[in-house]
């Protein structure tokens, strides 16, 4: 299958090995990856902080570059919910019904690492991962994707792996974009909780299916040299014996 | 008011509508795919009704008919109830000897009852699922002051009268939609400090529940 | 005119409001152990309902279609009201609500009126109004008169003095009760209550309620309570006004069915809640014998003018989305600075007062989504958050003029979009994070950052901006 790979600019930017991992895994199990590098953004900061006329473009430009790809796969949960719960929202309020017709068309082969791996039927990647992780299912992949408990099963037949179960899983780490910023406070506060749950598991990784959720978790156990780093889901089935 | 009756009315046909001439939209539809009935066995109904009648912290027996006037003085010698509020209509033969019961014409004060040792009443329907005695104060149930003010409430309920689920309950009483209806739950209860729940509050602080066995 | 008086405060300011909360331990115990203890009730009650989805669905469908005929309902609910010896009066907002109660009690020559607990007498402010007019209002369920008593607002739809625990509730109840000593076992603290208000319930003339559900068929009225302090105001008294929002309505008694299963499991986290009374107008010998329905709009047509925030009309205030919402457990109901706080607050005020009287409630949340999940009539509550989010902007933006449009966020937002709309910009972008980010950077780290973006830094570290981006990365693996 021919993978329109959409990395998303946080990713990119910030969070480059994540894509490669992408790459390597999606290319290990046969499909071939393509990059369209127009890409940018998918606009979800803009339409959850409230600038959604400043999305307009943005989804545009997603559509107009994605339009003709078999499928676009992202690692990243609350991009592809964006996408798939508020496009719709977003060309109503642009009036533009031939953009919520394309949007549309294109929504059910816009796709979560997580789900499209499940899609193609994939239970056992094939890594290597000898280390002792937890997962915390992020709000976008438990709550909006609705994606269960597939990342876990997808752990759980990785080699060499410990999986330990997460307490209070289920609650939110705080991030929620410019909420983090906002409301820093409570944002902190809901971290804290969070952080309490990670280190009573003794593991060594977090992961998650969302590099905004792991960056909010992995910069407060960096700050307080907690000795556990964050990865991406991705990033750990992307790991073979030979390639570590 | 009466301007104000027009006002809301001409808010809620804008908001709905739109401006004149905008287009319709499509009304909603309901779906009831819930359960309205339940298959279960009215002995199961029987077991679960007590059950969960208890799981309120209620006192509940159940016992046969013949047995109800025994069931009911024994009740009451517990308690020590001696004034007793009963409905107009309640069987003479329910009532033990040693009892003084006032029965309520709508001439008790409300002093009279809320001086009563208990009131003794029967009921409309009973929920098992629920655990719930219904009261649409109708035959041996009197009017809602009655169950209300006395803090022990002896309320008999025969096994024939308890349905599975809410629904169930609903259709029954489409009939006499416009009578007061009181669903009772167990004994008043708050959870107002720190969610911790206490029973008996304004309400009976005692529910006494036999179930007559069919 | 916007109905104001939801409001706490002007214009709350949640993020200003959270970090004192934050920083009450006493309180984020109380509330840490309440939220948690209730979480737990209502999974237990609700995991056992084998068609729990279909009641949900079910739940929100006839809030849909009785929106949708929301007309022809109350009218079909007046004419059944009046036909069972029923009084029925609109109020458009709460000015013409309170002045109706206030003039009913007055006819009735009442000093005193009992109250059953209403949220929607709390929306507009009625015990205030009374007052002014020289009548007390007694609040009758255990939490109002806790917080009637302490002179405080409400921190819970449901328990409104979820803030409180019972060693400051026993010390509130021995200053205001005059009572020399009690325990602070909640058994004797609720028995001290019923004492209190016995003799308010015997001799108080005029009782004021809201209601859980309205019959338009039958003009029935429901109130759903647990102490049976509403069982004694709807019973005893001789008159009795009920104020009921307008989008309390349900078409048929048969609607009733699905409510009353999932308004108590939602809410206390009990199959059934303890007492729940319905009556149709005035029924002879028993009861009241004068009954006045109040309908309420006060903000709510402005709810139902919008598509997206329609929903939020759907809500029967269980109060499970408080209940799970990581942020209301956290700071509490004070911070949301509004009679309805937590996640519905947070949409329903902004709605109801206006956006721009309630600019900080809709952000009040970190999108999770736990509210929507636990919805008993499937309110989209992220939904509805980023659509008033959305609002609040696109508001600001088209009134605040040239000083709205310098603001910090919105300069870094209109600058993202347009880095954002084309590949050269952003890339550029990016080329300036890696080289712009050099004095922040310690052994990769950033540890502190300016202005805005501060309340990141004073807990968490960030990774510096790599010195290849994954496009880099790509272009030369492909090269």
């Amino acid at each position: 299958m021919q993978v329109a790979l959409f990395i998303t600019c946080f990713n990119d930017t910030l969070f480059p090995q994540v894509g490669m991992a992408t790459v390597r895994l999606i290319e290990r199990l046969g499909h071939t990856v393509q990059f369209r590098s127009a890409q940018t953004c998918c606009g979800q900061m803009h339409v959850n902080t409230g600038y959604q006329r400043e999305a307009v473009p943005l989804v545009r430009r997603f559509v107009q570059i994605f339009h003709d790809a078999e499928v676009v796969v992202a690692p990243s949960a609350s991009c592809i919910g964006l996408i798939r719960d508020y496009y719709g929202h977003i060309a109503a309020l642009a009036d533009d019904t031939a953009l919520a017709r394309e949007i549309a068309i294109l929504q059910p082969r816009v796709l979560e690492l997580t789900e499209f791996l499940t899609r193609m039927g994939v239970t056992d990647v094939g890594a290597y991962f000898p280390h002792r992780v937890t997962y915390h299912p992020t709000c976008h992949s438990l709550r909006v994707l609705r994606l269960g408990d597939a990342p876990l099963r997808l752990l759980h037949a990785v080699r060499g792996i410990e999986v330990v179960a997460l307490p209070d899983a289920e609650q939110c780490c705080g991030f929620g974009g410019t909420f983090a910023v906002k409301n820093a406070d409570t944002s902190m506060a809901m971290l804290g909780d969070k952080l309490r749950a990670v280190r009573d598991t003794r593991a060594e990784v977090v992961v998650a299916a969302d590099t905004s959720c792991l960056m909010q978790i992995g910069g407060a156990l960096q700050r307080q040299r907690a000795g556990v780093r964050t990865m991406h889901l991705a990033e750990v089935l992307a790991h073979t014996e030979d390639r570590q | 008011m009466r301007e104000d009756r027009d006002i809301m009315l001409k808010r809620i046909r804008t908001a709905l509508h739109g401006p004149p001439g905008a287009p319709a939209q499509v009304a909603p539809s309901i779906a009831r795919a819930y359960q309205v009935s339940t298959p279960t066995p009215a002995a199961v109904l029987l077991h679960q009704f007590v059950e969960r009648v208890a799981e309120y912290k209620a006192e509940v027996q159940t016992i046969a008919e013949n047995a109800l006037p025994t069931a009911i003085a024994a009740a009451l010698a517990a308690r020590k109830a001696l004034r007793l509020a009963v409905p107009a209509d309640l069987p003479n033969d329910w009532l033990p000897p040693a009892v003084t019961a006032l029965r309520d014409q709508g001439q008790l004060t409300y002093q009279d009852l809320d001086g009563c040792d208990g009131v003794l009443t029967g009921c409309a329907l009973g929920i098992a699922q629920t655990g719930t005695i219904i009261l649409d104060h109708g035959p041996r149930q009197g009017r809602r002051a009655l169950s209300l003010l006395p803090d022990y409430h002896l309320c008999v309920v025969w096994q024939s009268q308890i349905v599975g689920i809410v629904p169930e309950a609903i259709a029954q009483l489409a009939t006499a939609t416009t009578r007061p209806l009181t669903f009772i739950s167990g004994p008043s209860a708050t959870s107002d400090i720190e969610l911790n729940r206490v029973e008996g509050v304004h309400g009976p602080r005692t529910l006494h529940v036999l179930v007559v066995t069919a | 005119m916007k109905p104001q008086s939801v409001l706490i405060e002007l214009q709350p300011k949640f993020e200003r409001n959270a970090p004192a909360a934050l920083a009450n331990t006493q309180l984020r115990r109380n509330m840490g152990k309440a939220t948690q203890t209730i979480r737990a009730k209502r999974a237990a009650v609700v995991d056992e309902m084998p068609d729990w989805e279909q009641l949900r669905t079910a739940g929100r469908q006839i809030k849909e279609h009785t929106l949708y005929h929301l007309d022809t309902y109350l009218l079909q609910l007046e004419a059944a009201v009046q036909r069972a010896g029923g009084h029925v009066h609109w109020a458009a907002d709460a000015a013409a609500a309170n002045a109706i109660v206030t003039g009913l009690v007055q006819a009735h020559g009442a000093r005193e009126v009992i109250k059953v607990k209403s949220l929607t007498t709390d929306e507009i402010k009625l015990n205030a109004a009374l007052a002014e007019a020289g009548i007390s209002a007694i609040e009758t369920d255990l939490a109002e008169l806790i917080i009637q008593l302490a002179g405080e607002h409400s921190s819970h739809i449901l328990v409104p003095a979820i803030h409180k625990n019972r060693a400051e509730i026993r010390e509130l109840f021995m200053r205001t009760l005059g009572i020399a000593e009690i325990s602070d076992e909640p058994t004797a603290l609720a028995a001290a209550a019923r004492s209190y208000l016995r003799a308010k319930f015997l001799s108080v003339p005029v009782a004021i309620s809201g209601g859980n559900f309205a019959v338009a068929a039958t003009g029935a009225i429901c109130v759903v309570e647990s102490e049976g302090n509403g069982r004694m105001c709807l019973t005893l008294p001789e008159v009795l006004i009920s104020v009921v929002g307008i989008e309390k309505l349900v078409p048929t008694w048969q609607d009733l069915e699905v409510f009353l299963q999932l308004l108590p499991r939602s809410s206390t986290g009990e199959r059934m809640n303890p007492y729940t009374s319905i009556w149709t107008g005035v029924t002879p010998g028993d009861g009241p014998q004068a009954f006045h329905l109040v309908l309420l709009d006060n903000g709510r047509t402005n709810v139902l003018a919008d598509e997206i925030g329609r929903q939020t009309l759907h809500c029967i205030r269980c109060s499970a989305c408080l209940n799970i919402c990581p942020v209301y457990e956290r700071t509490g109901g004070h911070a949301y600075g509004s009679v309805y706080p937590g996640p519905i607050g947070a949409i329903l005020t902004p709605q109801l007062v206006g956006v721009e009287h309630a600019r900080s409630l809709p952000y009040a949340s970190s999108l999770c989504g736990a509210c929507y999940d636990v919805c008993p009539v499937q309110i989209n509550i992220p939904e509805v958050l980023i659509h008033m989010r959305g609002e609040v902007v696109r508001q600001h933006q088209d009134t605040g003029g040239l000083a709205a449009a310098l603001e910090p966020e919105a300069l870094a937002m209109q600058l993202l979009s347009q880095v954002f709309g084309s590949q050269a910009t952003y890339e550029m972008a990016q080329r300036l994070a890696q080289l712009g980010q050099g004095p922040l950077v310690r052994d990769g780290t950033i540890s502190w950052l300016p202005g805005l973006l501060g309340g990141w830094t004073a807990m968490r570290d960030l990774s510096a901006v790599p010195q290849q981006t994954f496009r880099q990365w790509w272009r030369e693996r492909d090269a």
